[in-house]
């Protein structure tokens, strides 16, 4: 624990000094790369571990043909689920971006790549709120 | 790749890494608690599975 908040200590922002070190930078990080804000932080491991499972299980959700939803006030379950999808972070841009993720209603496993593609997002959510706290020393 | 069994328990297995990484720092405590969610979810999955077997009546 007090190797962890030495280490915390020596921390640098992009700025390259302590004084500019901002835990909204580690959460733009940890959002675009499941578990970049660890790795920064100096938990590796969990780093790891979150940058090895979460864009597994999006690209499982692809690949089972969910859908990532567009963002539509007019159906608030669309739009909560484009919101949750949001949260896998650049995977998520580049999947829109490449025109990946329209989704077969017809196939079997769309609603399983829908629960994946979610879930993926939400937990990812968790893993930012995570890295945020370790930021200030929370946790 | 339509089993559903094999589709929730491989969602099983993310969730359950996921959380245990999340919640515990020692590895010793993230095993105990990631096999624990895991064995939780897919028995509750297979509970709720045979629970709503006659659902629609």
């Amino acid at each position: 624990m007090a190797g962890r908040s030495s280490q915390r200590a020596k921390l640098s922002g992009p700025g390259g000094d302590s004084a500019g070190f901002r835990p909204a930078w580690v959460c733009v990080a940890a959002w675009a790369v499941p578990g970049a804000g660890h790795l920064w932080l100096g938990r590796t491991r969990q780093g790891v571990v979150f940058l090895l499972t979460l864009p597994v299980m999006f690209a499982v959700g692809l690949f089972l043909e969910g859908r990532i939803f567009p963002f539509d006030m007019s159906e608030p379950l669309v739009a909560l689920a484009s919101v949750a999808d949001f949260g896998n972070g650049l995977a998520y841009l580049a999947a829109r971006a490449a025109g990946w993720g329209g989704g077969r209603v017809v196939a079997a496993t769309y609603e399983y790549g829908n629960a994946f593609l979610i879930v993926a997002g939400l937990l990812n959510a968790l893993v930012v709120i995570d890295a945020y706290d370790i930021a200030l020393g929370r946790k | 790749m339509t089993s559903h069994f094999l589709l929730m328990v491989l969602f099983a297995g993310f969730v359950s890494v996921v959380f245990a990484a999340l919640m515990r720092d020692q590895p010793r405590e993230q095993v105990r608690l990631g096999a624990t969610l895991f064995a939780g979810f897919v028995l509750a999955g297979v509970v709720l599975g045979w629970l709503m077997y006659p659902i629609p009546l």
